[in-house]
């Protein structure tokens, strides 16, 4: 009879996964890179929840009475703001990371629901133009693409700081992914591993911000309303210093957000929750007078309706969704089992968005793998996602006695945590209790 | 500002106004930016940030100094600077020709993606950063860091260089090199001034084109 031995125990510190990763890093010399957002577990807002009417709050007969979703955006300079039917936008994923039928799909399911999509790093083509009935065209530091004619021709205009996978970061496109076509558009040769800048390259800081803001609406004849997106960092300041800037929106993109390419220890490790980041920014703009007046756009990690109406209730005018918006088109789709296995992965953890070999067929720029995807079948669900997420909302909103989901409002909620009590600033369930305030 | 713009987005290729002039511009901001008409606006004096900003077609002619950012995403047309340009003169620019008779400050040509750049004194740190392609052309000197990360952009200089970017080398000129110099040149109206045979070039030695961990000291 054997002695009786302790069983093997892993260590909370050095996991399976932080010692497959020395060892990946110690075979390859080189960080890991992959798509899509943080994938650790981070206070968000499944920590938060709605209270419901009761004997002081009235609620609103669900299936009858009216909840109203839409949003205006831009208003606050703007000739032409952009009026959605739902709070929920598309945000920006380039040409170049996602495949021409998937960019199409995406402006033909927001189109459906009344909202916007947003182009990406590599400029516009002619499948988001034609099928986005309102379409938003990001200037980034890496300016690909960019021309005035596409800038007269959106509907409204992002000016790209950062983004919430990697604020303070710029952006990489693998050989793989530089087609003739992205290749053209971008004005660099093909099959190179193609970086965008971190920076911008005509302005730094605020005050330049504000000139350059400037120039865009004289080119667009102030037209168009001007977003400003940050990735979640100093979302108070941020938030200030772009309104200060003369922006009409503020996009803030919280850690979960995701990116096509981006290395991992950049993914996991910089950057805060969009939890930790929507009420600095509410704050920011009420102290300035221009709550509801600039509005204020948030994302990163939007998956149902709850989280949107929980955004909206801590003072956001409209959520954008991207991770979401892949899913609902068909990424990680378990038909194509049997292809993630060839690729050493499963259907719900597929992230090597960067390789182009995406069997999904919508990070990719191979046409095989693109035709995959067919642009109808996949905007028609993703338009049903949009209106999943939208009357659920409205239900949440409705048994909160609200007659539109801007009338959401903090206290509206609680949290389960001292964490997300102390980000959200809302009390703990059960209490009065709001961390740090006094 | 928003009058004098809108009434230049206005115009049309057949427009008969070819001729607009701009007094006392008072160093204001996006003074012509957006143009896209064949016509030539002469500025008397100073313009701020972005003046002829993604011009097309235009003529653009300053009689001043300009501020960051002259002719920034140029797509076609003309911009000539008779004094200094501050910095990112002709930054992003697509195509047409930017011209500076005197100085450009810092990151002149960043990320420049087909325009050409003639800049007859010298040029700043950081000059040509990330350039994609096109062809800048210094009869001065060059400050630090030249065309650091730079792609296809050919960077023709006749003075002192003070130091290249990552990846930037300089390289031959070819026959090819020689006639795309000498064509810019005659475009700047420089025909007796310099001569391509007084120029080096420089470029990119294309070892960051495939991220490799044997480049990361470079990175």
């Amino acid at each position: 009879m054997s002695e009786p031995r302790t069983p093997p125990r892993f260590s909370a510190t050095f996991d399976p996964a932080a010692i497959a990763e020395i060892q990946r890093a110690a075979a390859t010399g080189i960080y890991d890179i992959r798509g899509g957002g943080t994938k650790r577990k981070l206070p968000h807002f499944d920590d938060l929840l709605f209270l419901g009417a009761s004997i002081s709050r009235y609620p609103l007969e669900g299936y009858r009475e009216k909840c109203g979703t839409d949003v205006i955006l831009g208003s606050r300079h703007a000739k032409k703001p952009l009026h959605l039917k739902i709070p929920v936008t598309i945000a920006g994923m380039s040409f170049g990371a996602l495949s021409g039928p998937a960019k199409e799909a995406l402006g033909r399911g927001a189109t459906l629901m009344g909202t916007s999509t947003t182009t990406g790093d590599g400029g516009m083509t002619s499948e988001e133009r034609g099928h986005s009935s309102l379409l938003v065209y990001q200037i980034l530091p890496s300016r690909y693409g960019m021309n005035p004619d596409d800038l007269r021709k959106a509907d409204a205009i992002e000016v790209v700081v950062g983004q919430g996978a990697k604020p303070g970061g710029g952006g990489m496109l693998l050989g793989q992914k530089i087609s003739p076509r992205v290749a053209a558009m971008r004005t660099l040769p093909e099959g190179i591993d193609q970086r965008s800048a971190c920076r911008h390259p005509d302005w730094t800081g605020p005050d330049d911000l504000e000139i350059k803001i400037e120039e865009l609406r004289e080119i667009t004849d102030w037209q168009k309303p001007i977003y400003v997106k940050v990735g979640a960092s100093r979302p108070y300041y941020d938030t200030a210093l772009a309104v200060k800037s003369g922006a009409d929106v503020v996009v803030l993109d919280g850690m979960q957000g995701g990116t096509a390419a981006t290395q991992e220890v950049f993914i996991e490790n910089v950057g805060i929750p969009i939890l930790a980041a929507i009420r600095p920014a509410v704050v920011a703009l009420q102290e300035l007078g221009m709550h509801r007046k600039v509005q204020l756009i948030v994302s990163g990690g939007i998956r149902t309706g709850a989280d949107v109406a929980k955004a909206m209730a801590l003072g956001a005018d409209a959520v954008a969704i991207g991770t979401a918006a892949l899913i609902a088109l068909g990424d990680n789709d378990p038909r194509w089992e049997k292809d993630y296995q060839k690729l050493g992965t499963t259907a719900g953890a597929y992230d090597d968005w960067h390789e182009g070999r995406d069997p999904a067929g919508i990070t990719t720029q191979d046409p095989k793998l693109a035709a995959r995807l067919d642009p109808e079948k996949a905007g028609r669900r993703l338009a049903n996602y949009l209106s999943v997420l939208t009357l659920e909302a409205q239900t949440i909103a409705r048994a909160c006695g609200k007659s539109h989901l801007h009338n959401l409002e903090p206290e509206d909620l609680v949290a389960l945590t001292v964490e997300a009590a102390a980000m959200a600033k809302v009390p703990l369930a059960g209490t009065d209790w709001i961390p740090g305030k006094f | 500002m928003r009058e004098l713009n809108a009434a230049l987005h206005a115009l049309t290729d057949d427009s008969n106004q070819t001729l607009w002039l701009v007094r006392n511009p008072g160093g204001k901001h996006a003074i012509a930016a957006g143009l896209d008409a064949p016509v030539t606006i002469e500025v008397e004096g100073p313009v701020g940030y972005y003046c002829a900003g993604m011009n097309k077609q235009g003529t653009v002619i300053v009689h001043g100094n300009a501020g960051t950012g002259v002719a920034e995403n140029m797509m076609s047309g003309e911009v000539w600077i008779k004094g200094d340009a501050s910095q990112s003169a002709g930054a992003t620019g697509r195509g047409g020709l930017l011209v500076i008779e005197g100085n450009a400050s810092a990151r002149c040509g960043i990320s420049m993606k087909g325009i050409d750049i003639v800049v007859k004194g010298d040029i700043g740190a950081m000059s040509a950063f990330m350039a994609q392609a096109g062809n800048l052309v210094v009869l001065g000197g060059a400050g630090e860091n030249l065309g650091d990360s730079i792609y296809e952009a050919r960077l023709f200089v006749r003075g002192p260089v003070k130091s290249l970017g990552a990846d930037c080398v300089e390289k031959e000129l070819t026959p090819d090199d020689h006639r795309i110099l000498k064509d810019v040149l005659a475009r700047a109206g420089i025909n007796g001034e310099a001569k391509p045979g007084d120029f080096r070039l420089y470029g990119s030695a294309r070892t960051l084109y495939h991220f490799h961990v044997d480049n990361a000291g470079s990175y």
